[in-house]
């Protein structure tokens, strides 16, 4: 069983080496798995085995009769035959469950482990990613990720062992059979699996950033329907996808191409081994190399053998779309954190005289990989009983400010809270005292309570009801037929904008921080209610160190002090 | 599950061809096979039995190879054929499925959930993949090989030929029975991976919430739970779903293992020929190796026509019924008439609108006022025609709205929603998004009308630089003032602004509301305000008063 103490442990595959390869490092985070795999692959070579063994017993055993031995010396054979018959399929059944189950766990754990990472960079690191391609590289290509086991590894490995069982049969029969069968063997298994991944190595690394692009393109389109059509360029949007798509198809085919080539050249292999099997054994039966009775073997065995190596086309092609999945996930992985934490924590301060203080000296902050600073120069100071209101034009970095508090994002400058400096603290504890409202909250898709409960764990349906009354968003909830468990659907699709934002108000509210950033409060809230939720948040942070991020001079007016930033 | 739906040859009309070309080439392999099990037959029986040599068999080998040869080449066509087909199926599949989204609108999409269906459009087709490459052709196959080898080893050996007549339909009578006991769990499966995905991206998308919470890591643990309940469900589906394939394996090795002994007892007795022996024990393998191969895909199979129903299911969602007058009357000139208009969402409970009446006059500026939650939104919806309202109506001059052609009456009308959306595409492209053919300057200029100046001035190529979707790198702020450039570059009789300055400082939402008060000339302009400063601008007030259920503290 699985506990959450060992998800939140380090993440695998976290601290690598950066030129190690995708598919070695992904081979990593199957390892718990490996004991499942490999009997996988035994099951899996015991299948074909058999099917191997049915053709060859009942060769031999049809030669063998037709020279009319008494039944007895018959017997073994029949039972062996009788038992191949039976042997595939219960061993294909048994290798698919276990295999299975080996895939699916290995893909839990690469959702865990991815997450947990972007966890611990923050949310300022997936800034770079749009939504629709994230959604792609989190979900299908972390999907596509299981085929390592479930296509590569396991066929492979079965195939091997049924190969090199198969080849030794037939060096036993007759020698020069078996070099032939090796050879269409390790042609079929080897050379034709390599020439599939040379052909479509191209076409296969092409083919997950024109789904990352399609996925963004329709994700465009279905989110911002409203805006699309209402511009009447919904046939110009969906035109778009359509050339993407166009692409897409494009590339597949020449994936098709690179799938058809193999598929002659492994018919040409087996073809061969026939031939081959034929022109060795029937000299051999005259010199009396190969006993007649084994001539059915001999001929027939390629036939069945081929079996082993048939799907090693597909792996390989399979190989080529983990690999190029693996990078664009490990990519999302590796993006550097937007804050360095420190490795030696100081411990949180305590309140002098039960006074919270957050002090900002000429602090500034730009985001990764941008080369200004969104911010720069703000000195403020909030503390426990006062109100602080932050204004500044559309884009000033108001926003910025909120995410340096909340460490979110590394600065330049002095940030102390209580006299210790920001940066040298733990930032999740930081967290727990410095809270925010952000002007984008997230509204999951559960019910109402669990949505404000999100920030408490162990407030009852009292204290949640009382977040929700001092939200101003209390009567709401009460008129609904399900009340707290009124399910707000995705996004919150069920609530009005406003609603939206005080949900979220009551969240930061039942979360009781010692400090806390309201971004934009009132925004979507007609006048007479915003000035009324003003006058509530007054109350009901009246013990708290408030920083108010607004333009709304009302807003700003009711606020101890104002600072100004980027004018 | 049916093997093949017929939606799919509808929607995805190069399945048809698909199929023709299946049956020949399908034929044609079987016919082969039957050639190379009496090549095979027939050199051994000479060698082993008249002790032949190389030069006795010469012909049967030069038959053996001009069968692989065939072979070879049937092998490149049917795999390039099947390939080809999928993509273009896949392809056609999805524009259908665009087009009819489309026609349901931005307010059906986001109460179906738009990340589900994203998820849908782009993977969830894609697993047709294997339908077509692996499982399509193999169902052709499975049809013309135990007809064509049925026969020919029915002139070889009757007993075996009985053995194949008997146990080749239960297979397909087998995947029916377990199909039919496994169709619900495959379905619900489809279903939960649906959810499954919502719920992560819901968990991604709300990261920095859950961080300023303190709950982000603890997430981590959700994930893993949730994962290891879709494991354990899915492979309680794969026990049942993999016996179907359990069940035809079984069947068709263990009736070539009792065929093979069969024949081994009756040449015991001499009262058969190791010729015919042969040529059935190396055709019945072949017989069931089309059906064993329908049922090693089956899987896959279900996973593309699962991802098929859940396209047709929106397909076969009746878009509402709209009008095809195009003959629109000016908006800028008639006045607009709502009566007695109801709108209500099956997903809630209140009507959002219940029988609201009121008028907006021609060439002037309405500010639509009322509490939050009050059905303003809606009502703008209405007016787009994203809506369709259970009662009531509205007329625009002497039209009533409904017998309108919606893209016709889409071209009088600017919109700038309550969230705008900047799409992957350069600053340029967005603003001009509903008016592709201005230049510039133009586009230059509605920024400027729309204080929008200062985002072109950060952005680092200018006009040419590309958003990230959903406008990542833009403030909301910064979002929303190139969306009203958007609509003031439209140059629309009818402008439609819900909250348009919200998240804008004073200074910049008093440049916006100038620029909308000097845009709003000679044109009829409807405003969602929530700020007294955007009513105040407005020449008539019409106020929209809560509806019963909804109720907001004064």
């Amino acid at each position: 069983m699985t506990t959450s103490k060992q998800s939140e442990a380090p993440t695998p595959g976290a601290e690598q080496d950066p030129s190690e390869g995708a598919i070695r490092r992904l081979m990593r985070l199957s390892r718990p798995v490996s004991g499942r795999l490999v009997l996988a692959a035994i099951l899996g070579a015991l299948a074909v085995g058999s099917s191997v063994g049915l053709l060859a017993t009942s060769a031999w055993l049809i030669s063998r009769a037709s020279e009319q031995p008494p039944v007895l010396f018959l017997t073994i054979a029949v039972v062996s035959v009788r038992a191949f018959g039976i042997g595939r399929a219960v061993f294909r059944y048994a290798e698919r469950l276990v295999s299975h189950d080996a895939a699916f766990r290995t893909l839990t754990d690469m959702r865990v482990s991815i997450y947990s990472r972007l966890a611990d960079n923050g949310p300022v690191a997936l800034r770079p990613y749009r939504r629709g391609d994230l959604l792609s590289r989190l979900v299908a290509d972390v999907d596509s990720v299981q085929d390592l086991s479930l296509r590569v590894l396991v066929p492979g490995l079965a195939g091997f062992i049924v190969a090199a069982g198969s080849v030794a049969l037939a060096v036993w029969l007759l020698p020069a059979a078996g070099a032939i069968l090796a050879v269409a063997l390790i042609v079929g298994g080897v050379a034709v699996p390599w020439l599939t991944m040379r052909t479509g190595a191209a076409s296969a690394a092409r083919l997950a950033p024109v789904q990352g692009r399609m996925t963004s393109e329709v994700v465009d389109l279905f989110s911002g329907a409203a805006d699309v059509m209402s511009c009447g360029a919904g046939r110009r949007m969906v035109a778009r996808i359509e050339a993407t798509d166009d692409e897409f198809t494009r590339v597949q085919s020449e994936g098709a191409a690179a799938a058809g080539l193999a598929a002659a050249l492994g018919a040409a292999a087996q073809g061969a081994a026939v031939v081959g099997a034929v022109l060795v054994a029937v000299p051999a039966v005259r010199s009396g190399d190969l006993s007649g009775v084994n001539l059915a073997v001999v001929v027939l065995l390629p036939l069945a053998a081929y079996e082993a190596v048939v799907n090693l086309p597909t792996a390989a092609l399979a190989l080529l779309r983990v690999r190029s999945s693996a990078e664009r996930v490990f990519e999302v992985i590796d993006t550097p954190p937007a804050v360095t934490e420190t490795s030696a924590p100081k411990p949180l301060p305590a309140p002098a005289d039960g006074v919270r203080r957050v002090e900002l000296r000429d602090v500034a902050a730009h985001y990764p990989g941008a080369d200004r600073d969104a911010v720069s120069g703000v000195d403020l100071t909030l503390r426990t009983g006062s109100t602080t209101a932050l204004v500044g034009p559309s884009g000033a970095g108001k926003s910025t400010i909120a995410s340096v508090l909340e460490r979110f994002l590394d600065y330049d400058g002095r940030v102390t809270l209580d006299g210790t400096e920001l940066a040298e603290l733990d930032s999740d504890q930081v967290r727990t005292v410095i809270g925010l409202c952000a002007q984008d909250a997230h509204v999951f898709d559960t019910t109402i309570g669990e949505n404000v409960r999100l920030a408490n764990r162990s407030a009852d349906d009292v204290a949640v009801l009382a977040a929700l009354d001092a939200a101003r968003l209390g009567d709401w909830v009460a008129a609904q037929p399900d009340g707290l468990d009124a399910a707000v659907g995705m996004h919150g699709a069920a609530l009005s904008g406003g609603q939206r934002q005080r949900l979220a108000l009551a969240r930061a509210l039942i979360a009781d921080f010692d400090v806390l950033v309201l971004d934009e409060p009132t925004e979507h809230l007609d006048a007479e209610t915003a000035a009324a939720l003003m006058a509530d948040l007054r109350a009901a942070t009246a013990g708290k160190a408030v920083l108010l991020i607004t333009h709304r001079p009302a807003d700003a007016a009711s606020a101890d002090r104002i600072v100004e930033v980027g004018r | 599950m049916r093997p093949l739906d017929p939606r799919l040859l509808t929607y995805a009309r190069v399945t048809r061809k698909f199929l023709v070309a299946s049956v020949i080439i399908g034929t044609a392999i079987a016919l082969l096979a039957v050639v190379q099990a009496f090549a095979l037959a027939g050199i051994i029986t000479e060698v082993f039995q008249a002790g032949a040599g190389l030069a006795e068999v010469t012909d049967a080998i030069w038959v053996l190879v001009a069968v692989i040869l065939a072979r070879v080449a049937l092998s490149y066509l049917a795999e390039v054929v099947a390939n080809s087909t999928a993509a273009k199926a896949k392809s056609q599949l999805r524009t259908a499925l665009l087009d009819h989204v489309m026609k349901l609108g931005p307010v059906w999409l986001a109460r179906r959930g738009e990340g589900e269906l994203a998820a849908l459009t782009t993977r969830g087709i894609n697993a047709l993949d294997a339908y077509y490459a692996r499982y399509l052709p193999m169902l052709v196959l499975a049809v013309t090989v135990p007809i064509v080898g049925g026969v020919t080893i029915l002139t070889q050996d009757l007993l075996a030929a009985v053995i194949v007549a008997l146990t080749l339909p239960l297979i397909p009578v087998f995947m029916v029975l377990v199909g039919l006991y496994t169709k619900g769990r495959v379905d619900r499966q489809w279903r939960t991976l649906g959810v499954l995905s919502g719920h992560f991206l819901d968990v991604v998308a709300g990261l920095p919430t859950l961080a300023v919470f303190g709950r982000a890591k603890a997430q981590a643990a959700n994930i893993r739970r949730i994962g290891d309940a879709y494991r354990v469900a899915t492979l309680r589906v794969l026990r049942v779903s993999f016996l179907s394939s359990l069940v035809l394996e079984l069947l068709a090795t263990l009736s070539v293992a009792l065929i093979a002994v069969s024949i081994g007892l009756r040449l015991v007795e001499g009262n058969f020929t190791l010729y015919a022996g042969l040529v059935v024990l190396i055709l019945a393998p072949e017989v069931y190796l089309p059906l064993r191969m329908v049922g090693a895909n089956f899987h896959a199979a279900a996973e593309g026509l699962g991802a098929a129903e859940g396209v047709f299911e929106v397909l076969d969602t009746e878009p509402p019924a709209t009008g095809s007058r195009t003959d629109v009357p000016d908006p800028s000139r008639v006045g607009i008439e709502i009566r007695d208009l109801s709108v209500e969402y099956a997903d809630r409970g209140a009507p959002a609108l219940d029988g609201f009446s009121g008028q907006i006059a021609p060439g002037r500026m309405t500010a639509l006022v009322g509490p939050s939650g009050s059905g303003k939104t809606t009502l703008l919806n209405v007016l787009l025609g994203f809506v369709q309202p259970n009662s009531g109506e509205v007329r625009i001059g002497d039209v009533d709205l409904a017998e309108l052609d919606p893209d016709a009456w889409r071209a009088h009308v600017a919109y700038v929603p309550q969230r705008p959306r900047l799409l992957s595409m350069s600053l340029r492209d967005n603003v001009a998004l509903g008016a592709p053919d201005a230049d510039d300057d133009r586009i230059v200029a509605a920024l400027t009308a729309a204080g929008a100046t200062d985002v072109l001035d950060s952005l680092p190529d200018g006009l040419d630089t590309p958003l990230g979707e959903g406008g990542h790198g833009l403030s909301v702020g910064q979002q929303r003032r190139v969306a009203v450039a958007r609509a003031l570059l439209r140059d629309a009789p009818l402008v439609l602004l819900d909250e348009p300055t919200a998240a804008l400082d004073v200074a910049t939402e008093a440049d916006v509301l100038a620029a909308v008060k000097e845009h709003a000339r000679g044109r009829t302009v409807v405003v969602v305000a929530h700020r007294t400063s955007l009513a105040e601008l407005a020449d008539d007030v019409v106020v929209v008063p809560e509806t019963g259920a909804i109720r907001v503290v004064e």
